[in-house]
C-alpha cells in the first residue's frame, strides 16, 4: 500500500508531536508520539480508506509501529 | 484469644492467614486509633506507617530472595482491603506505596541498581511517592512535559506536579516524565528521585473531604540523580502491565474495605435494634441484606480482575496487557467500585441513622463517606469513561 497515503491519513489523525510528512518509512511512530487511544482514530481512517477491517491482535506496535509495517499489514488484509 | 504472631515469627514458612490476623491486629490496635485525629487535623498516620514498616509489610511485594516476603497480588490486595476497614489514609498510602514497588519488581530487577535498592527498601522500609500527574496536563498520566536531561551518569529532572501524595514524607518519589527533552509528549520514563538529591517547594495545599491524611500537597519539584535510576524500558510498558491494573485493583481493595466497615457498623446498629424486640427482625436487618449484596456485587468485581490479572501475570504477554479488552475491564473495576463504595456507605448511613450522621459516635460514618467520594474522582471517572468509549470502538474480538 502507498506509504505517502498512509502518511497522509497519519498527519490527519494520529495527533502525533510531529510533521507526519517527515516521517520516514521505518520511523518509530509510538516514539512520535502515537498512543493506543489515538490509534483508534488512526485505525477507523486507514479502515475506511483501504476498505480493510484490522483485527484486535493486530492494534498494537507489530502493526502500527511504523509506515512500513502498517503498509505490510494492510496490503496482507487486502489480498486475504 | 491467643496473641497474633508477629511476622518475624511466621516467617519462613509465610502462614498468610497468620499474616492477616496480625495486619488486623495492627488495626485494631493502632491504625483504628489514630484514625478520626488523623482525618480531623489532616495530618500524616506516622503511628500507622511505623506500625507497617516494623512488620516490613512496605516490601510484602519484594521477592522472598531479595528479603521481601514475596506476596502476590491478591495477598497485597487482601492487606489493602483490611486496611481500609481501619484508616481510608493510611490504606491508600500503602497502596500507593505498593504500586510503586509493583513497577519496580515487575520491571527494573533486571538492572542492578533496582535489585540493589530492593535489598535496601527492605531493610530501612523506604516509603515510595508517585509523581505522575502535571500541571499542563491534567490527569492524563499517559503524556508528560518535563522531560529528565542527561549528561553522561547524571541527570536533573524538574516537575510541576499538582499532586504528590505523601510526597513531603516520602524517602523517594518515582517521576513519570519524557525520556528526553526531544521527546513526543506520551514518549515517556519513570525515573526514581531520593529524598536526598530533590527539592519540593509546596504549591497548593490538602484540605479536603476525605482521605486527608494522605496529605497530597502539590509541589514543584527539582531533582537530580544517576541515569541508573530510570527505569528500563518505556513507560508505556510499565503502564500497561503494572501501574494501571496494579493501581486499580489495590484501590479497588482498600474502598472494598471502607465499605466493609460501614457495613460493619450498620450490622452493629441492627443488632441493638433486634435487641430491643426479641423475635422481629427489624426493617434495617432487610436493608442490610440489600447492601450486603451490593458489597457481594463490589468484591465479585474485584475478584474478576485480579483472576484476569494473575493469569496474565503467569503468561506474561506484553501485547495481552497492552489489549484494549484488559485496559477497559481494569477501567470498569475502577469506575465500578468507586461508585458502589459511595452506594454501600450511604445505605450503611441510612441503617445506623442518627448515630452514622453524628461525627462523635461508635458508629460514625462521616470519615467513610467523605473518603468514600474520593474515589471516583482520584483519576477522574469521567476522563475513564472517555478512554473506556474509546476503546470500544477499537476493540475487537
Amino acid at each position: 500500500m502507498s506509504a505517502q497515503q498512509i502518511r497522509e491519513l497519519i498527519a490527519q489523525h494520529a495527533r502525533l508531536s510531529v510533521n507526519a510528512n517527515e516521517l520516514g518509512e521505518d520511523a518509530d511512530l509510538y516514539s512520535a508520539g502515537l498512543t493506543s487511544l489515538t490509534t483508534v482514530n488512526l485505525m477507523l481512517a486507514l479502515e475506511d480508506h483501504f476498505n480493510v477491517e484490522f483485527t484486535d491482535k493486530m492494534l498494537g506496535r507489530k502493526t502500527f509501529g511504523s509506515i512500513r509495517l502498517l503498509s505490510e499489514a494492510i496490503q496482507e488484509l487486502v489480498a486475504a | 484469644m491467643p496473641k497474633p504472631l508477629r511476622i518475624a515469627e511466621i516467617s519462613p514458612m509465610l502462614d498468610f492467614l497468620a499474616l492477616t490476623d496480625r495486619v488486623h491486629a495492627i488495626g485494631r490496635e493502632i491504625i483504628a486509633q489514630y484514625a478520626d485525629e488523623v482525618d480531623r487535623n489532616a495530618r500524616f498516620p506516622s503511628e500507622s506507617l511505623e506500625a507497617l514498616k516494623a512488620e516490613k509489610l512496605l516490601t510484602a511485594y519484594v521477592p522472598i530472595e531479595l528479603g521481601g516476603m514475596g506476596l502476590d497480588i491478591s495477598q497485597l490486595s487482601k492487606i489493602c482491603e483490611i486496611l481500609g476497614q481501619y484508616c481510608a489514609s493510611t490504606a491508600m498510602i500503602f497502596a500507593m506505596h505498593q504500586i510503586q514497588v509493583g513497577c519496580i519488581v515487575h520491571h527494573a530487577l533486571g538492572a542492578d541498581f533496582f535489585a540493589n535498592y530492593a535489598r535496601d527498601m527492605v531493610k530501612h522500609q523506604y516509603l515510595l511517592a508517585s509523581a505522575t500527574t502535571e500541571l499542563g496536563i491534567g490527569g492524563d498520566v499517559r503524556s508528560s512535559i518535563c522531560a529528565v536531561k542527561i549528561d553522561g551518569e547524571l541527570f536533573t529532572l524538574d516537575k510541576q506536579a499538582p499532586v504528590i501524595s505523601y510526597g513531603a514524607m516520602a524517602d523517594a518519589i518515582l517521576v513519570t516524565c519524557r525520556q528526553s527533552e526531544a521527546a513526543a509528549k506520551s514518549d515517556q520514563v519513570q525515573v526514581l528521585v531520593r529524598r536526598d538529591d530533590l527539592t519540593l517547594t509546596q504549591l497548593a495545599g490538602w484540605d479536603t473531604l476525605g482521605f486527608r491524611g494522605t496529605c497530597s500537597c502539590g509541589f514543584s519539584l527539582v531533582s537530580k540523580g544517576r541515569v541508573e535510576q530510570i527505569l528500563p524500558g518505556p513507560y508505556a510498558a510499565i503502564h500497561s502491565k503494572t501501574m494501571h491494573p496494579f493501581a486499580h485493583i489495590v484501590w479497588g481493595s482498600l474502598w472494598l474495605g471502607i465499605a466493609s466497615d460501614a457495613l460493619g457498623r450498620a450490622r452493629i446498629a441492627v443488632r441493638a435494634e433486634a435487641r430491643k424486640n426479641p423475635g422481629v427482625v427489624p426493617i434495617s436487618g432487610t436493608r442490610l441484606a440489600e447492601a450486603d449484596i451490593v458489597l457481594f456485587t463490589m468484591r465479585s468485581g474485584l475478584q474478576s480482575v485480579l483472576a484476569d490479572y494473575h493469569r496474565l501475570l503467569d503468561a506474561n504477554n506484553q501485547d495481552a496487557f497492552s489489549s484494549f479488552g484488559f485496559a477497559i475491564r481494569v477501567n470498569n473495576l475502577k469506575i465500578s467500585s468507586s461508585n458502589l463504595v459511595i452506594d454501600i456507605v450511604s445505605r450503611a448511613m441510612l441503617i445506623c441513622g442518627i448515630a452514622g450522621y453524628k461525627n462523635d459516635s461508635k458508629l460514625s460514618l462521616g470519615r467513610h463517606l467523605r473518603d468514600a467520594f474520593g474515589a471516583s474522582l482520584m483519576v477522574n471517572n469521567d476522563r475513564i469513561l472517555g478512554q473506556n468509549a474509546t476503546m470500544q470502538i477499537g476493540q475487537r474480538d
